[in-house]
């Protein structure tokens, strides 16, 4: 009995430890599956709105990770409008007015044309990683797949959600489903992705559906239209003359 | 017999001066205090009615769930056609369309980027036309302090004191980032036609005035606004008449089926007021009360006195063969002297004071810093036809009640101890 307790005691810190350096592991693969040095989108966002829906297109380039540059290109009142991120910081451009503003404080919180999407939701640190402590909680199948259940509790204060929950695809690292939670554990968000693509070798999803659940509404239904991984991308799009251009 | 008791009255002044002033102190504040409330309570509602319900509102189901964040997704459509219905059915009335909007201001530095921004509150009415019913209701032309009232379309007017929060004025451009009807930001310039002063905090402190049209089109709300407010053309509110409108206009529009159908509500009700108007009354109703019942204590106390100085008098009266109820009667009658006299000089200082205090208002917008509803700045009373009578309520009945409880004793002397006790 003596030896048992104690046999215990050593492994059961080992297998905590085990545990959450696999999910941490998992939290790595996911990065790597999804992030690249550039990439350029092509996408169309479908938002169900409370008076029906609307179409916005959008392209975008993104490099380092942390900057990117998105020009919109449908419907016709919203082309031209421009948005830039570089670090931590978010211009937008309007056409109409051809000003430059900075987006700061609470119009991060704003959403990204009508969408169930914020500014802090672009604003993040795309590296899960770097923001998150995993913990593997259980298995699920999603879309016929076999999925690890994480949960992910904010290692930095200045994370938008404070807790989230991904069901990531065993073989694929790519996350399927995701809630996302405020502090107070209030569910704020969720993403379904319902079709998935692999393009030179990684998988990410190419339909999903983001749900604000405290907005009323069905939500918006992200459609990945191109997407092409570390392209070269001359570095005067992210400037803000580009803006204007 | 009148004139006889005037004539006792007044050459015996202590049976009348303290009873008098008693009479004068409790009217002139019941009179003061009914005047200021009155005031205070028909300025908020007027306020109230100019710049957020109307005498009437009309909006969605849907926007009237959730009118305090101004959901401008969920405004009404097809406004025109409403409006043309609106002045077939009802042309007593006048209606006019209204957007209420938040944003930011951001005011450009000499690059076209950003050198002072500020969360704002907007109110977009019909500014241009020059026969808008807007200026008489949102006092325009008198609230300008710098420049003009606009004349072309992307001209707008700021407070004064959010003016210069942001160090802009006339012929300056500012920026406004909203949200269209759809939720997409959307960004507008415009021009700074002229400054105002509102005389209210919560729209002193951010508040824009701008053509319903330039709205429209930056919000994405062609042909549609956030609301319709209906208004009496005496500027007063009549609630049976708004009432009826409100149920005819429902009955025919409302569809409960439909969130996005109209539905029509009376200012009371749309103001969340009629509660408050309700206290408010019966607050009134209390002071008077309290006032009587005072009065009644300190004129009782002031009866039994003057009975115990006048306790010779009534003694030979009653001596000399006056009927008991009848000394009862003249006493009463007296009183009534006493309360309608005492009440005329209290109604008139309380009226003079009050009327004072709604010519030049007292300043309380140190107590409205941080507010954030629409009570005017300066508070003032209000002299109204029932400012001149409600003083004689208490006025009379305290007089009266204090003498006839005082005057039960004289029922109690006994006629056989009489010139026994006149012996004295």
């Amino acid at each position: 009995m003596k030896y048992t307790i104690i046999l215990i005691m050593l492994i059961f810190p080992a297998l905590l430890f085990y545990q959450t350096k696999s999910a941490n592991e998992i939290l790595k693969k996911i990065d790597e599956n999804r992030l690249s040095d550039s990439k350029i989108i092509k996408a169309k966002m479908i938002i169900h709105g409370r008076r029906g829906k609307r179409v916005v297109e959008f392209k975008s380039w993104q490099r380092n990770i942390y900057d990117s540059f998105t020009e919109y290109l449908a419907p016709p009142r919203e082309k031209g409008t421009k948005m830039l991120k570089l670090g931590n910081q978010l211009w937008t451009y309007s056409p109409h007015t051809d000003r430059t503003i900075l987006i700061s404080g609470h119009m991060l919180r704003q959403s990204v044309m009508g969408s169930d999407l914020s500014y802090e939701d672009m604003m993040e640190d795309p590296f899960l990683q770097n923001m998150y402590n995993a913990k593997i909680i259980g298995e699920d199948t999603i879309l016929n797949r076999n999925v690890w259940i994480l949960e992910l509790k904010a290692k930095k204060r200045n994370a938008s959600y404070d807790k989230r929950k991904i069901w990531v695809d065993k073989e694929r690292f790519i996350t399927l489903k995701e809630n996302l939670y405020a502090k107070s554990g209030k569910l704020l968000k969720t993403v379904v992705v319902n079709e998935v693509m692999n393009v030179d070798g990684r998988w990410i999803p190419r339909t999903a559906l983001y749900k604000d659940v405290l907005k009323t509404g069905k939500g918006t239904r992200i459609i990945v239209e191109s997407i092409k991984f570390n392209k070269n991308i001359p570095d005067y799009i992210f400037s803000k003359a580009s803006l204007r251009r | 017999m009148i004139k006889f008791l005037i004539k006792g009255l007044m050459r015996d002044r202590s049976r009348s001066l303290f009873p008098v002033l008693t009479v004068f102190a409790g009217v002139f504040l019941a009179v003061f205090l009914y005047s200021y409330i009155n005031g205070v309570v028909s300025d908020m509602l007027k306020m109230t009615a100019h710049y957020q319900t109307g005498h009437l509102r009309i909006m969605t189901q849907a926007y009237a769930k959730e009118i305090n964040q101004n959901p401008n997704d969920l405004a009404l459509i097809g406004v025109n056609e409403l409006l043309q219905k609106l002045n077939k059915k009802y042309p007593q009335m006048i209606w006019t369309p209204r957007i209420k909007f938040g944003g930011l201001l951001d005011i450009p530095d000499e690059n076209r980027e950003t050198k002072i921004q500020s969360p704002v509150i907007g109110i977009a009415v019909n500014l241009i036309s020059k026969s808008s019913p807007e200026y008489k209701l949102l006092n325009i032309k008198s609230a300008i302090i710098s420049g003009h009232i606009p004349n072309n379309p992307g001209e707008i007017l700021i407070a004064d004191e959010f003016a210069k929060k942001l160090n802009v004025g006339p012929g300056d451009t500012a920026t406004l980032i909203s949200s269209t009807m759809y939720g997409s930001m959307t960004m507008v310039n415009l021009k700074i036609a002229g400054t105002v002063y509102f005389g209210i905090t919560a729209m002193d402190r951010s508040a824009i005035f701008t053509d319903i049209s330039d709205i429209q089109s930056a919000l994405d709300m062609q042909d549609a606004a956030g609301e319709i407010l209906g208004f009496f053309p005496d500027d007063i509110y009549h609630d049976e008449q708004a009432t009826l409108i409100a149920s005819s206009f429902n009955e025919e529009f409302k569809n409960p089926e439909d969130k996005f159908s109209p539905q029509m509500g009376t200012l009371p009700k749309e103001s969340g007021l009629s509660d408050y108007l309700a206290t408010i009354n019966s607050m009134s109703i209390v002071i008077i009360a309290i006032f009587i019942v005072t009065m009644s204590i300190v004129l009782w106390n002031a009866g039994l006195m003057g009975s115990l100085r006048r306790y010779g008098e009534i003694g030979v009266r009653l001596a000399i063969g006056e009927n008991k109820g009848h000394i009862y009667r003249t006493l009463i009658l007296e009183s009534m002297i006493i309360g309608i006299f005492g009440s005329i000089l209290g109604t008139l200082a309380g009226t003079g004071i009050a009327y004072l205090i709604q010519v030049y208002g007292l300043d309380m917008s140190f107590l409205f810093k941080k507010s954030s509803l629409m009570i005017p700045n300066e508070l003032r009373a209000r002299v109204t036809s029932g400012s001149f009578v409600i003083g004689f309520i208490p006025g009379i009945f305290s007089t009266v009640l204090g003498t006839s409880i005082a005057g039960i004793g004289i029922y109690k002397r006994q006629t056989s101890q009489l010139f026994k006790e006149l012996e004295v």
